[in-house]
């Protein structure tokens, strides 16, 4: 049974990767439409992380563009400074094809770089500040955002102010796949016992520490998963953007990130996603309007939160029609991956 | 059967489609036919046949107020153009903005939306770091990109040596400045010892920096004191405080006109009265208005062009006609790229990517209105002849001019 | 370093601090009463100097009417956002409140920028250039109208808290809206001229930053704004001498960031001291400790 679910899950999206694939052979999908489908990939998993931290466990987070250009700086270093060596060296020991080939695991080791050093920063702001509630924390978390920006802006040996460039040898198929991993992940993590201790934080903090959830504990573990989406999405982002500089990483990415977790609906997987996607399309659907862009989203951004203060999705997921009728809850939480 | 794990495919596919559909209709903004051979195509399109030039400009965001100001310059040329009938037997320029919020990665999906409305040319962006996001990207594609601005000397020769082919500016590059403001300095205030503050956020202000810095030095002189700010920021006085304290002859501020602006202002306020000097940011708008006339005397910069020039005055009240405000260093700048674009065009004969390369490349001697200026071809840089202008009682006069090198 | 060195930058930090503490007082009030960030508020500062901006220039006011009238106007705007944005969202979500201050903000700053241009505006001289000589030393009649500006808002919003009926319906709604309710205050009322009080303080700091800075731009709320709610956090926010104190802090790091060289990390100086007083006292500087009831 389960097999079978992982099959036609795993077919369906390869259907669909498919579709891509021949409608930009086609024709049919431009570069700019490849582009913005890779930003909403890189988007969604910045969401998915951050609704782990405040959507599933309740921590108002708004520096996740730190996280996000941690690890894009980590990769988009390792890529454009040992990158050409390493390509190098490996088209000469393994010729043309076969060092493309282990070229591109090279480049994935540096996404995987990145999302390990974006955690491990999350551990590191995470340990000391999860003390602080709420809104303290949302600032804490806006400061460490800025901090790791203005770190960047004065180091020299990462380009400051220049900004440092990285070749562009990551695409839609690495994106895309990234991104469903992500989802994956991020989904059977709130269906473990990890995730409900997650959300039962969410719920009530002290009721939860009373039932014997270490809540540090999950936490920093929320806080160290979400950290590292940021720094793998960051590390997409470097590696197909061509040139990362620090303050593409400001604090008004954090917000446009916050932004569409809360749109979608915190604590909804799907909702993340559709905000991701609704955040992205909208901003570049407007972009021939730059002036009126801003006060356009501005202005739905508002009146959505007005008529819909939960999000597009709340916290539910969004599900099949005939599905739902089928499932029984029960299943859902004992089978459930 | 775990229902959610469907739901969840199931509302990626959807939306995946939509934004498909969504981005092919947003994306266009302006209406191109998506049917046009691809800009590597060798056949030439038709007499008539409209030139799609793409704008990459700060249209929103924190340098929103320079490429717009860009922006209304290479409107204004293109529409001139097209008023006199075109080029070419009557092609006509079409110009598509795209907007790169101020900001590197935007930069790049501007310029990638470019690409995909088949334009044969980008002008901007006019910062440095959103051109270097944008030079892989006109390189693959075979399109010229001229950046009015981009003063930073390794867009179009990279750090090893090698040019990059596609990439032209209509600037001076930061050395060149450095060394004019540097040897001003020592030959004509006779300065000793100087004090820099720069900007560190956009790399125009540190490349003038370090130039003059390098200049000044090689003299024998002393940098007594280098500060460092970020754009934008408002309080300069405990930097000034640390000069003042350090007592230099001169104070090197290259950044734009806002900030140093603010920085003559609390300076003067500070009783802080040596010459100040900076480089052509100061020209490209309302400085005196910001520091004061009285602040403004005994300040010095150096720029491409001099405002009051009476060769200038048919673009300044064209300007002034078409946007109801005064031109700035950037629409002159932004001007100038059009107009190169519009030569390289016409000697090219048509649109041929590699004949506007090489067109461009071979511009040679060049009119634009604010002088002429030799474009060379190993480096894709404009030499200029340098104005230094003084500030005296909050009018601009004319001081010295620099031939370049 | 010589004595007078120190002198100056402390004085250049106080001026500073006392413009970020009068942003923060606005922030601090709103928080108080409603638990809300109000991103916009930077924002309304914005408003505020382009409001006295106009009077100086167009209407040729001197500058305390001009400065009045920035304040009544912004006044009026906060109220208007606040009827308009928060009040439907007060029984939801403390972020769904969040995001629709962070659109507020954009639409503040982006909708200036349509009506206004981007462009850099500047003022016509308003203070008089006079420089004293106190000791060794410069204080500028700017900064002793900035202090000055500060310190009577601040005395008179002291005033207005703790003696006048407003004051005290204020308090109590902070203390427990339901409660005051029943007590027959009209908390929507309160809730109203606590956003009017505080949106008048940002117009008048959004003054006083235009005309000493002489520079007024879109999106010049952002920064400061950002900074004057770490200085009410750092003060420890819902608490006025907190934001305050929170202010000077603020204001003497930078500079003292800047005098010892490295005006580059000034920013982050601010947020790191930040960080450690939250750390070592989760509540802010002037933050009592309050027991999470269960």
């Amino acid at each position: 049974m389960r097999w079978t679910k992982y099959l036609i899950w795993l077919a369906a999206a390869g259907a669909f990767y498919a579709l891509t694939l021949a409608l930009s052979g086609a024709g049919f999908i431009s570069r700019f439409m490849l582009m913005t489908m890779v930003q909403i990939c890189i988007y969604i998993i910045m969401a998915l992380g951050l609704n782990l931290i405040t959507g599933f466990t309740g921590q108002l987070s708004i520096g996740h563009a730190g996280f996000m250009s941690i690890g894009a700086y980590a990769a988009g270093f390792l890529a454009s400074t040992y990158g050409g060596r390493v390509s190098a060296a490996l088209t000469e020991a393994l010729g043309g094809a076969g060092g493309a080939a282990v070229y591109y695991i090279f480049i994935l080791a540096t996404l995987a770089a990145g999302a390990f050093v974006a955690a491990a920063f999350g551990v590191l702001l995470g340990l000391p500040t999860l003390r602080l509630r709420g809104d303290y924390l949302a600032i804490a978390t806006i400061g460490f955002g800025e901090i790791v920006r203005i770190v960047l802006l004065n180091t020299k040996a990462l380009g400051a102010s220049s900004g440092l460039p990285v070749k562009n040898s990551v695409g839609w198929t690495t994106a895309y796949w990234l991104m469903l991993l992500s989802v994956v992940l991020i989904y059977n993590f709130v269906n473990s016992s990890h995730g409900r201790a997650c959300i039962s934080i969410r719920e009530n903090e002290i009721a939860a520490e009373t039932m014997g959830i270490n809540t540090t504990k999950y936490k920093v573990m929320a806080f160290a998963l979400g950290a590292g989406l940021a720094g793998l999405a960051g590390g997409i982002y470097a590696n197909h953007m061509y040139l990362i500089h620090p303050n593409s990483f400001n604090f008004l990415k954090s917000f446009e990130i916050l932004v569409m977790v809360v749109l979608g609906g915190l604590g909804s997987i799907t909702g993340c996603i559709l905000g991701a996607v609704v955040m992205t399309v909208m901003n570049n659907a407007l972009s021939a309007f730059p002036e009126m862009r801003m006060i356009v989203i501005s202005v739905l951004l508002v009146v959505m939160m007005i008529f819909r203060p939960n999000g597009l999705m709340g916290t539910t997921e969004l599900r099949l029609p005939f599905r739902r009728k089928a499932a029984g809850g029960k299943e859902d939480v004992t089978h459930g991956l | 059967m775990n229902p959610r794990k469907n739901g969840i495919l199931c509302l990626l596919l959807v939306l995946m489609c939509g934004v498909l559909v969504l981005s092919g209709c947003g994306g266009g903004g302006a209406a191109t036919p998506p049917a046009t051979p691809p800009a590597g195509g060798s056949d030439e399109p038709a007499a008539g046949e409209p030139i799609n030039v793409g704008l990459n400009l700060e249209l929103t965001g924190s340098s929103a107020e320079f490429g717009l100001s860009g922006q209304n310059g290479m409107k204004l040329a293109f529409d001139k153009v097209n008023a006199e009938g075109g080029v070419l037997d009557g092609r006509m320029f079409n110009y598509i903005p795209a907007d790169n919020k101020s900001e590197a990665g935007e930069a790049t999906s501007a310029t990638t939306r470019l690409v995909g409305e088949n334009v044969v040319a980008i002008l901007g962006p006019m910062t440095t770091a959103a051109v270097l996001g944008s030079i892989q990207l006109v390189t693959d594609n075979n399109i010229v990109l001229i950046t009015p601005s981009g003063t930073n000397a390794r867009l179009t020769v990279n750090e090893d040596g090698t040019l990059n082919p596609w990439i032209f500016r209509a600037c001076f590059i930061d050395p060149f400045q450095g060394e004019v403001a540097a040897n001003f300095a020592m030959d004509v205030l006779g300065a000793e010892t100087a004090a820099i503050a720069y900007d560190i956020v956009g790399d125009y202000s540190g490349g003038l920096a370090a130039s003059f810095k390098q200049t000044f030095e090689a003299a024998g002189k002393t940098v007594v004191r280098e500060e460092q700010f970020s754009a934008g920021d408002t309080d300069f006085r405990p930097i000034i405080e640390n000069i003042k304290t350090a007592g230099p002859d001169v104070i090197f501020v290259p950044a734009y006109y806002t900030d140093d602006g603010r920085f003559v202002l609390q300076a003067r306020d500070a009783e802080v009265t040596v010459p100040i000097l900076g480089g052509d940011g100061w020209g490209s708008g309302d400085m005196v208005g910001i520091a004061g006339a009285e602040n403004m005397n005994n300040t010095f910069y150096v720029d491409f062009v001099y405002m009051d020039d009476p060769s200038l005055q048919d673009f300044v009240s064209e300007y002034q006609a078409a946007y109801n405000r005064a031109p700035d260093g950037f629409s002159v700048l932004g001007y100038e790229s059009a107009m190169m674009l519009v030569e390289a065009v016409k000697n090219a004969g048509g649109t041929d990517p590699e004949a506007l390369r090489s067109a461009l490349e071979n511009l040679g001697e060049f009119t634009g209105i604010s002088g002429t200026m030799t474009f060379d071809p190993e480096t894709h840089n404009p030499a200029k002849t340098a104005v230094i202008l003084e500030s005296v009682d909050g009018v601009k006069e004319f001081k010295q001019i620099v031939e370049p090198k | 370093m010589s004595a007078e060195f120190i002198l100056q930058q402390l004085l250049i930090g106080i001026s500073l601090g006392s413009i970020y503490a009068l942003i923060a007082l606005g922030y601090t009030m709103v928080y108080g009463i409603i638990q809300l960030i109000n991103f916009a508020h930077g924002d309304v500062m914005m408003v505020g100097a382009y409001v006295g901006w106009y009077c100086v220039t167009s209407l040729h006011m001197p500058f305390l009417p001009a400065l009045l009238t920035a304040m009544l106007a912004c006044a009026l705007l906060g109220v208007v956002i606040e009827r308009v944005a928060y009040k439907p969202l007060r029984k939801s979500t403390r972020l769904a409140a969040l995001i629709t201050a962070i659109g507020m903000s954009f639409f503040l700053e982006y909708g200036m920028m349509f009506i206004v241009s981007p462009q850099t505006r500047t003022f016509p001289p308003v203070f008089p250039q006079t420089i004293y000589h106190i000791g060794p030393v410069i204080v500028k009649y700017g900064d002793i109208v900035i202090i000055a500006v500060t310190v009577v808002l601040m005395t008179l919003l002291t005033l207005v808290v703790k003696y006048t009926r407003i004051g005290k319906a204020m308090r109590a709604v902070s203390f427990d809206k339901d409660a005051a309710a029943l007590m027959g205050i009209n908390v929507n009322n309160v809730i109203s001229a606590t956003f009017a009080i505080g949106s008048a303080l940002a117009a008048a700091a959004g003054v006083l930053v235009g005309v000493y800075y002489n520079t007024i731009g879109p999106l010049m709320g952002i920064m400061p704004g950002l900074k004057a709610f770490v200085a009410a956090v750092l003060g420890g926010i819902g608490i006025i001498p907190g934001a305050m104190l929170g202010g000077l802090v603020l204001g003497l790091t930078e500079v003292f960031v800047s005098a010892i060289g490295f005006s580059t990390w000034r920013d982050a100086g601010a947020f790191l001291i930040l960080i450690i007083v939250l750390i070592v006292k989760p509540t802010g500087l002037l933050g009592r400790n309050t027991r999470e009831k269960v």
